[in-house]
């Protein structure tokens, strides 16, 4: 069925009658990234103001890959489960090359985790319930209709004009976040360079509602048959919504292509029949483009504002949270006066880098999916025409690599090579069942001194979880050791790692944590 | 000959022992196709070839030295 949108109401701001107090935060942009940082805030405590131009949720499904990283944020801020439940979990993905499959993967081929590897929901379902969680929140203000005019930074503050349907008035704030996507305003408004590429490639992206049982996969193809020459997605949504992507080459016509009787035949030759409902269609190009700083004295960039990617890798929503994750915990001990303005600089710092790593990954889908003429056309072809005759083209055959975490370079961090890899400083604590519950349920918010078969150091600052260990937690945390202590950032990323730890070890780990170090 | 004595650097020195048979199966791979099935034949050769390397270090060097090589000498 149709999603049915619900316009939220407009209140008339405080500040229309009065000056309002300086605020902590302002968050421009009420989408899924604003709202997750606005709830992250408030589970540290932090009060913000979130101003958005519009008062529904988005206007088609547009991001609806939701990875096991993004859904274990949203758990932290009350929605993942919820998210869970509504979506469809997948975890296998198909490539096929004409009608012959020439390459699977399993995201998650492990059991022992809480959040699947993908979720598929659409963004407005997710803007949805994060919007009642926002309403619901005492530590969030949520403010519809209230479209920013002007920036400017004083001293320690940003000051933003804010038009609504009764007048115009000020916000002032410590801080604002700008989460206001690709588009950004207030980019714009800033001059802000917005650096990157365009890619000379247009995608019909469609949404339509069927019945049908097609697997819970993702499914791509290079050159099918009912598509000739170009590639095509297929993804499915919950309601009996189905996305399907269709490349269209880079001299279609987006007004013609967008007009049902232009995009009814095409979908038929795809899923073969014409018993179907057109929900929504929109026609793309891709870019990839960053900001080169996404902290401005006291206005920060997260999300798509920030950067932008094609949507192959699902690296934007994803991406954007990620961000969230980063940011949350260290403005918040920032306004609360716990760290220092340069705790900012790591923010900056790790997620520029991310920004980079989905930026290569990307490009490198697109250049696959959509080759130049010439060498790029021509090595394009013969991976696949290789792919069907042997092992090693296989993994070459780049369809799109799906958002993982990054790993952030924590070059200096306490660690013991006899840990696994997977739970180095920089990743992400893998998640292991424990008790009753999940790891992951235990992190966050605050910093963690994991300590698994081992005694506790002697170090204040950091709250103690001790676990019993079992096979997951002997697989993902200790390797061949028999304990281990590791110091988890209240983003649930492993700052530091040790088989037997001297208390000066971890007391100058978590000190370095709040410096912006690790 | 002697085996390069690192085993992440390239081998520019004559490393097979029969060159001309080498050289001969080459020209006959490509016996028969125009123009665009040499380029693929080529492009699918170097794909399997550096599959079997499996070193991206001396990949690098192979893709520098290819690309200098194919420069005028000064």
């Amino acid at each position: 069925m149709a999603y049915a949108y619900h316009p939220y109401d407009y209140v008339t701001p405080p500040g229309l009658s009065a000056p309002e107090l300086r605020h902590p935060v302002v968050i421009v942009g009420a989408g899924p990234i604003g709202l997750a940082l606005a709830l992250e805030l408030a589970n540290h405590g932090v009060r913000s103001v979130v101003v958005d131009d519009n008062n529904v949720v988005s206007v088609g499904s547009r991001a609806i890959c939701w990875s096991k990283r993004s859904l274990e944020i949203l758990d932290r801020i009350g929605i993942g489960e919820k998210c869970v439940e509504k979506g469809v979990t997948w975890k296998v993905g198909r490539t096929f090359h004409g009608d012959r499959e020439v390459f699977a993967f399993d995201l998650l081929p492990e059991d022992g985790h809480k959040m699947p590897a993908f979720v598929n929901l659409q963004q407005y379902y997710v803007e949805e319930y994060l919007v009642e969680a926002a309403l619901a929140n005492a530590h969030v203000d949520l403010r519809f209709k209230n479209r920013v005019t002007a920036i400017c930074q004083t001293g320690n503050s940003a000051v933003l004009s804010i038009e609504t349907p009764d007048g115009a008035y000020q916000l002032e704030a410590a801080y604002v976040v700008a989460c206001d996507g690709a588009r950004s305003p207030l980019r714009t408004l800033m001059g802000l360079e917005f650096a990157g590429e365009l890619f000379e490639e247009r995608f019909l992206i469609a949404d339509i509602e069927m019945k049908a049982d097609f697997p819970t996969e993702r499914r791509f193809w290079f050159e099918p048959t009912f598509h000739p020459g170009q590639s095509a997605l297929l993804h499915k949504q919950p309601d009996d919504i189905y996305r399907i992507d269709l490349q269209l080459g880079w001299d279609a016509d987006p007004e013609a292509e967008k007009q049902p009787e232009r995009v009814i035949p095409r979908i038929e030759k795809v899923v073969g029949h014409r018993d179907f409902r057109l929900d929504w269609v929109s026609i793309y190009t891709f870019q990839c483009r960053r900001l080169e700083r996404f902290v401005h004295d006291r206005v920060i960039f997260c999300g798509d504002s920030a950067h932008v990617v094609s949507p192959f890798g699902a690296r934007g929503g994803n991406g954007g949270l990620q961000d969230v994750d980063a940011l949350g915990w260290r403005l918040a001990a920032v306004i609360d006066g716990r760290a220092g303005a340069d705790l900012l600089g790591a923010y900056d710092r790790e997620r520029c880098h991310a920004a980079d790593e989905n930026i290569a990954n990307s490009t490198r889908s697109t250049r696959f999916m959509t080759p130049a003429d010439g060498a790029e056309r021509m090595f394009r072809d013969q991976v696949l025409a290789l792919s069907a005759h042997t092992d090693f083209a296989r993994p070459m055959v780049n369809s799109g690599r799906l958002s993982r975490p990054c790993v952030y370079p924590l070059a200096d961090a306490p660690d013991d090579p006899r840990l696994p890899v997977a739970s180095r400083p920089g990743c992400v604590a893998p998640d292991a069942p424990t008790g009753n519950g999940w790891l992951t349920e235990r992190l966050g918010r605050d910093p963690v001194l994991l300590v698994i078969g081992t005694d506790v150091p002697d170090v204040s600052g950091c709250r103690v979880v001790a676990l019993a260990d079992n096979p997951a937690i002997r697989a993902r945390y200790l390797g061949a050791a028999t304990g281990a202590v590791y110091l988890i950032r209240p983003d649930q990323v492993i700052a530091a790692r040790w088989v037997a730890p001297d208390p000066l070890s971890v007391a100058q780990a978590r000190d370095a944590l709040w410096r912006g170090l690790a | 000959m002697t085996a390069p004595s690192n085993p992440t650097h390239l081998v520019t020195s004559a490393n097979l022992a029969d060159a001309d048979g080498f050289y001969e199966a080459l020209l006959a791979a490509h016996k028969g196709l125009n123009e665009a099935q040499s380029a693929a034949l080529n492009a699918r050769l170097v794909l399997i070839l550096a599959n079997h390397v499996g070193d991206n270090a001396v990949l690098a060097q192979a893709i520098h030295l290819a690309r200098e090589s194919g420069k005028a000498p000064v």
